[in-house]
């Protein structure tokens, strides 16, 4: 394990903005290639090592990495299910791979699917992540805010932060 | 679905894009009517709607000073959607530490190997 400061002092670090009333955005370093974050993202086994909780009981994590190609998450949070699926749309092994998400705890889980766009930019070693995350209409939306998650400002999480920080009185 | 109103709750007086453009706009400093007509090219009746919604959910207070009108954003009304953003954030956050640390893992098994 790399004792680098710069390697722990990334937990999290992780941003999220909301770019428009559909959308979310994660923004997020690793120290280490595109290629092998790209890999961890992509491979069945590494998947389960980092994806669920720390509590999580792997029932199904099925990739099957082709354009056309359906993945399927299902794990086990105490006595409830919770399962995910997808297509892959794109892949540009490493730097791009577009999905399809579709949460399966909701009615007609397929109709209401998150479009999933996932960019690694490499640098001398170290890995910008970040995902766009574009929820398929208004009404979809609707349902994530109505649920409490609004989804809907521009002013970025920071800017927010500052706001609400500095109360602007 | 049940839909709280505009005007109580904080979530949904800003759910609305024009809106959200006269917050951000606030961001930048006090502001009159006027002035956020010309800058977001919205018209006078439209501003004072929304300053007006944004004014009941305590988003954006007011002043009278001489003629003049100003409006100012309070920040601490968004904090519920501060806090929802937080939460989110915190999610993410947690699998990517993990994902952190696998990628970690991982290097260092490759440079043994």
């Amino acid at each position: 394990m790399s004792n680098d400061p710069a390697t722990t002092n990334r937990h999290g670090s992780a941003v999220i903005t909301l770019p428009s009333d559909t959308e979310y955005l994660v923004t997020r370093v690793f120290d280490a290639p595109a290629e092998l974050v790209f890999k961890a993202y992509t491979t069945p086994e590494l998947v389960k090592r980092w994806w669920g909780f720390e509590t999580s009981e792997w029932l199904v994590c099925d990739i099957d990495l082709r354009v056309g190609g359906e993945w399927r998450f299902v794990v086990q949070e105490r006595d409830m299910e919770v399962g995910f699926h997808g297509e892959y749309r794109e892949i540009e092994r490493p730097h791009r791979l577009v999905s399809t998400e579709a949460y399966e705890g909701i009615p007609d889980p397929d109709a209401n699917a998150a479009l999933n766009i996932l960019t690694l930019d490499e640098r001398d070693g170290v890995t910008t992540m970040t995902v766009l995350v574009q929820m398929p209409s208004q009404e979809a939306r609707d349902e994530v805010l109505a649920s409490g998650m609004e989804g809907g400002m521009q002013v970025s999480y920071n800017r927010l932060e500052d706001l609400v920080a500095g109360g602007l009185g | 679905m049940a839909r709280t109103a505009t005007t109580t709750d904080v979530f949904n007086a800003v759910a609305e894009a024009s809106r959200r453009h006269i917050v951000d706009a606030l961001g930048d400093g006090e502001a009159t009517v006027g002035e956020l007509v010309d800058r977001l090219q919205i018209s006078q009746p439209q501003a004072s709607k929304h300053l007006a919604v944004l004014k009941a959910v305590g988003v954006v207070l007011s002043r009278v000073d001489g003629r003049h009108r100003w409006y100012r954003l309070n920040g601490p009304a968004l904090k519920p959607i501060h806090d929802w953003v937080r939460t989110f954030e915190r999610t993410w956050n947690t699998r990517l530490d993990r994902l952190d640390d696998l990628l970690a893992e991982l290097q260092h098994e490759e440079e043994q190997s």
